[in-house]
């Protein structure tokens, strides 16, 4: 039973400056699902396109960003919900949240921490102010924050804490998914552990669904069930996390997993020639064949389909 | 030991040193400790990476920002080949002192073509022909001048231009460079090619760095020491992997334990 279905999804910046008609393929046919009270991870570099595909599943796209071919599907407990299609606005917040990666840009810093509350919540929990503040409160306990955070500014706070506010502003509607998009990339391994473990309990007592989003396989490995590796607009592979990241099968996943620095071992790691390609030019065939040992003729020519049952890839040399 | 690497002064040495920065006015004045009796000494003619390491808030940059004579210390003395660090002429320590910044993106002005940096560092320190010089950088961080030439900071992905800052800073041909956080803000992937980088510039060309970081799965692949700090104070140094393999002090247990592995 999964809670979102993406299914061939495209979405492509346009622009046409001056005459000049120019599409940058983000997200080219990208398919996944996320279970109900599932983690699933979401890896890749920078300019993977990790932001466009979630952005898009939020269905908060703004041109030049515009969603191609395609479809996305939530379903809330019997509720379905065609994200491309019309008004979402009031399953926002109710159903599906958002965790920032920018903590100190999603709280307004000239207001209390309160004050972003009733912005954020109210309107989607209604009722008298006391009670909503009530519930706030005990939100805040239930993730072991002080309620006297409330009163404060978010320039009071430490990055840690204030990222901790963030999921708890989240969290209040007890929504049924969850997008969180590199929550703990700004914060230092003592604070990322204790984010880290909170997310979790979230997940344990809300019984939300996750779509996490981050380059650090080490987060994935220590949170998800399942993970999605992207590289340049397309998703390559995707298993459940201890699988895949023990037994990576496609190329560029193996190399990222047998680059990873670890304490207790200083052998030299494997470097990667080449660079990610200009998604507004991408290569033909198999999008990694320039920067790919195992390249053959045909992954120059034909784009590989994802194939496999739970742990799926798309290269021709493995599958 | 030989004599002649007792006569000569270390390259770097911090005696005792500490920052206080006072804020508020008159009245509701505050001083925060930001760095507390620290001390250590980089060696001339030995090079070496020494990684400091600690938690947001701990010193660090602080630190790093003492040792490039952008900020005085309060207390203790910073000294450069056996000189206090402001009876050097200016111009002469930030030859052979360089610094690397934590996010690229914010190190270069995105209006301005990223060439200019490397051109206005060539001319100012290098004698004889400025691109002779910058190709040469670019080349040891594995880029080449083709591929800079006529870009500006947002036609160029946050690996390639943390490369071209460390370009630049190769262009004095200092004798030590002070990275701060320099990997923090690339990729996983992109990260160890640049720690890479910096044990082939200690191996090939002789620079010493001081590596500012909180990831201490890099820091154990490839620094020779580490100081690993503490609201300010140093609270366990030693060779690298020795700290790491089996730390003693608490707080080194606590960094080492929150470090998340596959």
């Amino acid at each position: 039973m999964s809670v979102l279905a993406v299914a061939n999804l495209r979405a492509y910046y346009m622009t046409n400056a001056f005459g000049v008609a120019r599409a940058v393929r983000a997200v080219d046919d990208v398919s996944l699902t996320v279970g109900r009270n599932e983690i699933y991870g979401l890896a890749g570099e920078s300019s993977c396109g990790k932001s466009t595909l979630i952005r898009t599943i939020a269905a908060a796209t703004h041109p030049p960003l515009r969603v191609v071919g395609g479809s996305v599907t939530f379903d809330f407990g019997g509720r379905r919900v065609d994200m491309l299609a019309g008004d979402v606005g009031d399953i926002r917040w109710r159903h599906l949240s958002y965790i920032m990666q920018a903590s100190m840009s999603v709280l307004n810093p000239v207001r209390r921490v309160r004050q972003s509350f009733i912005d954020f919540a109210h309107r989607h929990i209604g009722g008298p102010m006391p009670e909503f503040l009530a519930t706030v409160r005990a939100h805040l306990e239930r993730l072991h924050l002080q309620p006297e955070v409330l009163d404060a500014y978010p320039h009071e706070l430490s990055g840690g804490m204030r990222q901790r506010v963030t999921i708890a502003l989240a969290t209040v509607c007890r929504p049924d998914f969850i997008i969180a998009d590199e929550p703990t990339s700004a914060l230092d391994v003592v604070v990322q552990k204790a984010v880290l473990t909170m997310i979790r309990e979230i997940r344990r007592d809300i019984g939300s669904s996750l779509l996490f989003v981050t380059h650090d396989l080490a987060v994935h490995a220590n949170l998800c069930d399942r993970l999605g590796v992207m590289y340049a607009g397309r998703l390559v592979e995707e298993g459940p996390t201890a699988d895949l990241l023990h037994a990576p099968r496609h190329p560029y996943t193996m190399h990222l997993v047998a680059g990873l620095p670890r304490i207790g071992d200083a052998a030299p790691k494997p470097d990667l020639p080449g660079a990610p390609p200009n998604l507004a030019d991408p290569p033909t065939g198999c999008r990694f064949h320039p920067r790919c040992p195992l390249a053959m003729d045909i992954c120059r020519q034909e784009a590989p389909a994802m194939l496999g049952d739970r742990h799926r890839v798309a290269c021709f040399a493995v599958s | 030991m030989t004599i002649e690497s007792t006569n000569r002064p270390p390259l770097l040495e911090l005696c005792d040193v500490g920052r206080v920065y006072v804020s508020g006015g008159l009245l509701n004045r505050r001083r925060v400790r930001a760095v507390h009796g620290v001390g250590f000494t980089l060696d001339a003619g030995m090079p070496e990476i020494l990684a400091i390491i600690g938690e947001s808030g701990s010193g660090k940059t602080t630190l790093a920002r003492m040792i490039l004579n952008i900020i005085p210390p309060s207390s203790g003395g910073v000294r450069f080949r056996g000189r206090p660090l402001h009876s050097h002429a200016r111009l002469d320590l930030i030859r052979q002192v360089q610094p690397i910044f934590q996010n690229p993106f914010e190190a270069f002005n995105p209006l301005t073509r990223v060439e200019r940096y490397l051109h206005a560092t060539a001319r100012r320190f290098a004698a004889g022909d400025a691109w002779h010089h910058i190709g040469a950088a670019l080349q040891r961080v594995g880029l080449s001048a083709a591929e800079v030439r006529g870009r500006f900071p947002h036609e160029l992905s946050g690996g390639q231009l943390q490369r071209i800052a460390i370009a630049r800073a190769l262009i004095p041909s200092p004798a030590l460079l002070v990275a701060d956080e320099p990997v923090s803000m690339v990729d996983a992937s992109l990260r160890m090619s640049i720690v890479k980088l910096f044990a082939e510039l200690r191996d090939r060309l002789g620079m010493s760095i001081i590596y500012i970081t909180h990831d201490l799965a890099t820091a154990y692949t490839i620094s020779d020491r580490i100081v690993v700090m503490r609201q300010g104070s140093v609270v366990e140094s030693g060779a690298a992997r020795a700290v790491l393999d089996s730390p003693q002090h608490p707080y080194t247990r606590l960094l080492k334990s929150a470090v998340l592995s596959i």
